[in-house]
């Protein structure tokens, strides 16, 4: 089997990356004055030190944010700053789940049906923020934010109300049926077929953006508008608003397997936040959902160990949001100076070119 | 009908207070071309330096804290946008995150992971001789802490070093045209950078009002999106410092109301009350846009 050279560099970059992180997490863990030792044990067996923890937590943590990065990747290629995936796998959340509490049948006709409602209530969402910016010119980063906050009290309203539990002591809605539950896979906790949905929709996006016309415009919109309007055959429009929904439809697609597979039930606290980490892992995988694979699984190690380190060493859980944030400012700090520094070599040798 | 107007603008006075400071300042980056998003992180940023500041040195000491809080969210956002020229949009979230995530681990590690409620001191109402009794409003507007009466002043300030000054002049030059700026002597990056810097300093003095005039404590992502209002009332005020005071009196009023309509015994879910300013966020943006004309370099890369 050969192996790129290319592929033998983008792992030694990996690997770079994940030793820096941990050097990072070591460093603040030592500024606040932590038991580095057993902060960073807590950290490896609550996330990969043990098949339970990899499996149970790390990767039934992957999966949402898979979906959600690969949402904000396609929405991000689109020039699209779509910063509700939080609020649109809300809606898918809540979508799936009156689906899949009313169906008459069950089984997977029922299952696939609850799936589908759930990525078209997270299209809608990020729909309403898509009209707003292609009809009224509402930037799409503050819009998106709002809807955020709306879907969270919609939710609130929804297991208070017309979907809370038949008992009305509890804000969730009733349990879903067994019949109409993501399977559990054999011998590996409580991870779920979802992953494998996850895995399989992303590689699709990938692909699609890759090697179709349709990924060609979506990343030509993103890069240039004004060129690839006047390239004619690309109607801008068109293409951020079906971007934009795309991602809803991911998002949406995320909360619908959470209820499915993890929680059966519509909570409030159905998400801890992986829309708003879906934008690290976008950004640290160069919106590529074909790295998004990876680099969900590395966010959803640091989401699995930050719980271990707060329990077992009493590390302030928050530490990872710390952590996100030091990763995105690297990335999009090392791509300006990059940047940078190819225009100025071919802004430099341009005019010598002209004298000559 | 007289008797609830009173408690009802006291109320607006008290909710637009931290949302004017805070859209003031981003008036002022915006007016240079630049958007910072992480203007969320600072108003949570001076919340917490408001909480820090206050247990050490009273309510001076938490103002003083709340405004080194957002003045370095600012510094942050300056750094990475001007000097290594990330990406606006992307720095200004990942620096809420940032900030999210640096408070929450701070708060715990110095005060205890229960969060028991943790008082700093308030610095109550002061009320302004003579106006405060002017019938109805006098007591509703004139009865409030120091922080409100800076914010009355500021709207009209701004508005003025704006419109009358040369500096004003210079700052709303870069925004429209950066290059004819630079090219007229004037120091782009400079400005900016004091723009954003002041606009930090602002939105940390908008959290401050929340923990030091309001709440008397601080809660976790006590911001709970105001920055992010903020940023609407900008877009609504129309870039204009007058404008922002206007349209953070209306998010005031909006906000006022639901108290209004609970005391009243409206029967809805609370929870439209809650999502109501997010809300209208969206209906006044969509129907802002149309009309309204942004700076002309505003969010192009620097």
């Amino acid at each position: 089997m050969r192996v790129s050279s290319g592929a033998v560099s983008s792992a030694l970059v990996a690997l770079g990356g994940v030793l820096a992180i941990i050097g990072v997490i070591a460093l603040l863990l030592f500024a606040g004055g932590y038991d580095v030792a057993r902060a960073l044990d807590a950290l490896w067996t609550g996330s990969v030190g043990s098949w339970y923890s990899l499996t149970s937590a790390t990767l039934v943590r992957a999966v949402p944010l898979m979906l959600t990065g690969c949402a904000i990747a396609v929405a991000f290629r689109a020039g699209v700053w779509n910063i509700g995936a939080e609020g649109q796998l809300l809606a898918g959340g809540a979508g799936a789940t009156a689906i899949a509490l009313t169906m008459p049948t069950a089984g997977i006709p029922a299952l696939v049906l609850a799936l589908a409602a759930g990525a078209a209530a997270g299209a809608a969402w990020a729909g309403i923020a898509a009209v707003l910016r292609e009809r009224f010119g509402v930037l799409e980063v503050i819009s998106t934010i709002m809807l955020n906050f709306v879907a969270l009290y919609a939710v609130s309203f929804l297991v208070r109300g017309p979907l809370q539990e038949p008992t009305h002591a509890y804000p969730q809605s009733a349990s879903i049926a067994d019949a109409v539950h993501l399977a559990r896979i054999p011998g590996a906790g409580r991870l779920h077929a979802g992953i494998i949905v996850a895995i399989v929709i992303v590689l699709a996006a990938g692909w699609v953006m890759r090697h179709t016309a349709s990924g060609f415009r979506l990343m030509a919109v993103g890069e240039n508008p004004a060129a690839a309007a006047s390239a004619g055959m690309i109607d801008v429009r068109r293409v951020t608003s079906l971007a934009f929904m795309t991602s809803g439809a991911l998002a949406g697609l995320a909360g619908a397997i959470e209820v499915l597979g993890v929680t059966f039930a519509l909570y409030e606290d159905l998400s801890p936040g992986y829309g708003y980490t879906a934008i690290a892992v976008a950004l640290l995988a160069g919106l590529d959902p074909w790295r998004v694979v990876l680099t969900s699984l590395l966010f959803a190690a640091l989401e699995a160990g930050a719980g271990a380190m707060q329990r077992d060493a009493g590390v302030p859980s928050t530490l990872v949001a710390v952590i996100e944030a030091l990763l995105i400012l690297g990335v999009v700090a090392a791509q300006a100076i990059r940047v940078r520094r190819v225009s100025v070599l071919t802004d430099g040798d341009a005019p010598q070119e002209g004298l000559a | 009908m007289i008797d609830a107007i009173a408690p009802f603008l006291a109320a607006t006075i008290r909710t637009a207070t931290p949302l004017a400071l805070a859209a003031l300042g981003e008036v002022l980056v915006e007016r240079t071309g630049l958007i910072n998003i992480g203007l969320e992180g600072a108003v949570l940023a001076g919340a917490f330096g408001a909480l820090a500041g206050a247990t050490a040195g009273g309510v001076a000491g938490g103002y003083a804290g709340a405004v080194f809080g957002g003045l370095l969210i600012g510094a942050l956002f300056a750094f990475c946008v001007l000097v290594l020229r990330a990406d606006q949009i992307i720095t200004g979230m990942a620096l809420t995150l940032l900030t999210v995530g640096a408070t929450g681990t701070l708060y715990r590690a110095l005060y205890g992971a229960s969060g028991a409620a943790l008082h700093a001191p308030t610095s109550g109402p002061w009320a302004v001789p003579g106006l405060v009794s002017i019938p109805v409003i006098g007591q509703a507007l004139f009865d409030q802490p120091v922080i409100t009466y800076v914010t009355y002043l500021l709207a009209p300030a701004l508005a003025w070093w704006m419109a009358r000054t040369h500096a004003g002049l210079a700052l709303r030059a870069i925004g429209e045209r950066p290059d004819a700026a630079a090219a007229a002597g004037i120091s782009v990056a400079g400005v900016r950078a004091i723009a954003v810097l002041v606009g930090g300093a602002l939105g940390g003095l908008a959290g401050g009002t929340l923990v030091l005039a309001q709440a008397g404590t601080f809660v976790e992502n006590m911001s709970a999106g105001r920055g992010f209002i903020a940023l609407a009332i900008v877009v609504l005020g129309r870039w204009r410092p007058l404008g922002v005071a206007l349209g953070a009196l209306v998010f005031g009023a909006a906000s006022a109301l639901q108290f209004a309509f609970q005391a009243m015994g409206w029967g809805a879910p609370y929870q439209i009350f809650l999502a109501a300013p997010y809300l209208l966020t969206l209906a006044a943006l969509a129907g802002a846009m149309g009309r309204a004309r942004a700076p002309a370099s505003l969010g192009k890369p620097p």
